[in-house]
């Protein structure tokens, strides 16, 4: 559905369920480049055990109008705006990759409006190597190569989708692709950028899951340790063989372990 | 510039789509012979029913043989996701019924398998969707016909069995600039020798049964989404982009994005109209996949002696094959098809029906059947075989003489079968004689 948000049309998914007034909301927010697309099998499977599902679009990415947002901070600023304009006081806020940046510092800046907290395919800080930051600059198409490489597990490259039928890395590659002029790179850039956050998370109040992938190329597990650490509630599900496209490679595994904090 | 080093296609025929099943450590790929799927408890099999868990329900819809070859098939091509079907014929069929309603319209090149010529012509009207046929080498002609209830435009990568070579990228740019799709049958060249998504087609389909398995043993075809139509740039297509209430109101382009077509073909198509394809059948072809460009090579090299060896002869009137410099599109597929572009041709024989009868009856290595694409060689007459069903006028329209022998290439002693074909040609020249 669409709602508006900073005078912008704004589309989030519902999970294909309407919004139950005085239901828990249920928040996804997608990574670098892509749009609420990713979030569809977890979203239809909490809205059909009630929870109100919000999986934005952040402007100017898949269905949402408006210019990109340059920083995680006005990203999670922009997502408490989008929970105002949808009724939504309280929610799961569950992000991946950029997706988990902007739900964390929700999470840290806002902490009542939050139940608990899910990172999935994350580590902070979220740093970006020059070669990809300078291609994705240049708005070359093998920035967007790069993010679908190294965002699957060497498995994953041969394929074996839980989604019968499905080939995830053109599937990835078509949706990166579908991203508009400069996308890329403001969302890595504010990937980059965010370096406050080992600090900021001694001011997570909610219990947090982090779900990571054990051959994650893009955030390897060793750079989410500190910030588990930091953490006092937090809990981990470590998804062997598995990459940082948590998403697409073990869509199965993230619901399981999104189950147990719903 | 770095550029991202992704496995080649040999690696991805052998192992796309496949992780060694865990429990038994077995490299090939396991036949899951089963209907159906014990669900994990009763809200994972709700889930199941209802999109949010991966996995499988019921073997109509998906099976984990099957879905291996998807994948493998997808992967190859370049494409998001395919599905699997009984037969090319069902692909052709559940790729046009997912895209055109009662009353829709499609523009398709005339050179087309007979098969697929029949289904349009004469069955889909029977249910309100009628077919245009251009000639494939009229590129306004596809312009011309199109109409405001068209929902797609059809043609064979290389058309069987006059070899006419679609012209893919200007063919999809006038279906774009009408916001419909490029259905391409890439059948006869596999991705092997051509990419059709790179070239800016949207969707393919192809009868495994033929190069794919390459071995004559299965029934199979696919249907491969490409990922990159933009089903919401146009009203055209409101099974894609509105809600459906046969599956709860889900939209599939809200959903599932790149992935939209092929979603609606499993959760529409496949379980509606149940062509679905035999495990076993799906372990049959992936075989095939794991030799698909050793196989396809030496069908092309064995192809090219072939066709050099019969234009030379007195007992042929005319050869249509790409490799001719007289072939209509013998630039294009150099352009488009580097690698060789078929295997599957035809030719003339001196003297009509009767004297290819002649020879055909001749031929020993040669199996007369209705069938392409096997390891081994095949012939048939067309005009009274898989075209039998076409109207005089529509056979001239397509080319397809009385005298036309068509031959698929298998991939024995490329000296064997030119000694074969010259055994028929001596039996036929003496019956030419009487």
């Amino acid at each position: 559905m669409y709602i508006d948000v900073d005078n912008h049309k704004t589309y989030i998914a519902t999970g294909s369920k309407e919004h139950i007034d005085g239901n828990m909301g249920m928040t996804f927010i997608h990574g670098t480049a892509m749009d609420h697309t990713v979030w569809t099998l977890a979203g239809r499977h909490f809205a059909r055990r009630g929870l109100n599902i919000l999986a934005v679009d952040l402007p100017g990415h898949g269905r949402s109008e408006g210019d990109v947002i340059p920083s995680i901070e006005g990203m999670a600023d922009w997502v408490v705006k989008a929970l105002d304009a949808s009724g939504q006081d309280k929610t799961i806020i569950v992000g991946h990759s950029m997706g988990s940046l902007v739900a964390f510092d929700v999470a840290a800046r806002y902490p009542d409006r939050i139940k608990h907290l899910a990172m999935v395919g994350t580590s902070i800080p979220m740093p970006v190597g020059d070669l990809l930051l300078d291609s994705a600059k240049e708005d070359k198409d093998v920035a967007k190569e790069m993010v679908n490489f190294w965002s699957h597990s060497q498995a994953a490259h041969l394929g074996g989708s839980q989604v019968p039928g499905t080939w995830m890395i053109g599937k990835l590659g078509r949706l990166l692709e579908r991203s508009g002029p400069g996308v890329i790179y403001n969302d890595l850039k504010a990937c980059h950028d965010y370096v406050d956050g080992v600090e900021r998370s001694k001011q997570i109040q909610a219990p947090t899951l982090f779900i990571l992938g054990e051959d994650d190329f893009m955030t390897p597990v060793r750079n989410a340790k500190e910030l588990v650490e930091n953490i006092p509630q937090s809990s981990t599900v470590m998804l062997p063989n598995c990459g940082h496209a948590i998403v697409n490679e073990a869509p199965n595994e993230m619901l399981d372990a999104l189950a147990t904090i719903v | 510039m770095a550029k991202v080093k992704t496995f080649d296609f040999d690696t991805l025929s052998n192992h796309a789509g496949q992780r060694p099943d865990k429990e038994t450590g077995s490299r090939a790929v396991p036949i899951y012979q089963t209907a159906s799927y014990v669900f994990r408890d009763s809200d994972a099999g709700a889930a199941m029913f209802n999109i949010e868990r991966g996995g499988h329900v019921y073997s109509r819809i998906s099976n984990p043989t099957t879905a291996v070859l998807e994948e493998r098939i997808s992967a190859l091509e370049g494409g998001v996701g395919a599905v699997a079907t009984s037969s090319g014929q069902a692909a052709v069929f559940n790729a046009i019924a997912t895209l055109v309603d009662q009353g829709g319209h499609i523009v398709s090149s005339y050179a087309l398998y007979g098969g697929t010529h029949n289904l349009m012509e004469y069955t889909l009207p029977r249910f309100g969707i009628t077919t245009t046929f251009v000639d494939p080498n009229d590129i306004e002609g596809f312009k011309k016909a199109i109409k405001p209830e068209t929902r797609l435009i059809f043609g064979e990568t290389v058309a069987n069995p006059k070899t006419e070579v679609l012209n893919i990228p200007e063919v999809a740019k006038i279906a774009h600039d009408n916001h419909i799709p490029l259905v391409v049958d890439s059948t006869t060249t596999t991705p092997y020798l051509i990419k059709p998504f790179d070239l800016g087609a949207d969707i393919v389909v192809h009868s495994a049964t033929k190069f794919l398995s390459g071995h004559g043993t299965s029934m199979a075809g696919l249907i491969v989404d490409g990922g990159v139509f933009d089903w919401e740039s146009t009203d055209k297509f409101p099974q894609m982009t509105e809600k459906y209430e046969g599956f709860h109101n889900l939209s599939f382009t809200e959903e599932f994005g790149p992935a939209a077509f092929i979603s609606r073909v499993r959760n529409e198509a496949a379980r509606d109209f149940g062509a679905c394809l035999a495990p076993h059948s799906s372990f049959l072809v992936l075989n095939g996949t794991e030799t698909l460009s050793v196989r396809m090579d030496k069908h092309i090299s064995n192809t090219n002696k072939v066709v050099d060896y019969l234009v030379g002869h007195d007992m042929v009137e005319w050869v249509s094959h790409p490799n001719l410099k007289d072939h209509p599109n013998h630039d294009l597929a150099k352009e488009l098809l580097p690698k060789g572009s078929t295997a599957v041709f035809s030719f003339g024989i001196k003297g009509g029906r009767e004297i290819g009868q002649v020879f055909i009856d001749r031929l020993d290595l040669f199996s007369n059947l209705a069938n392409i694409g096997d390891a081994k060689s095949l012939v048939i007459h067309p005009a009274s075989t898989t075209h039998q069903r076409m109207t005089v006028e529509a056979l001239e329209e397509a080319g397809i003489s009385e005298g036309l022998i068509r031959l698929s290439i298998g991939i024995e002693s490329v000296d064997d079968l030119i000694e074969d074909l010259e055994k028929g040609f001596r039996t036929a020249s003496k019956a030419l004689k009487k």
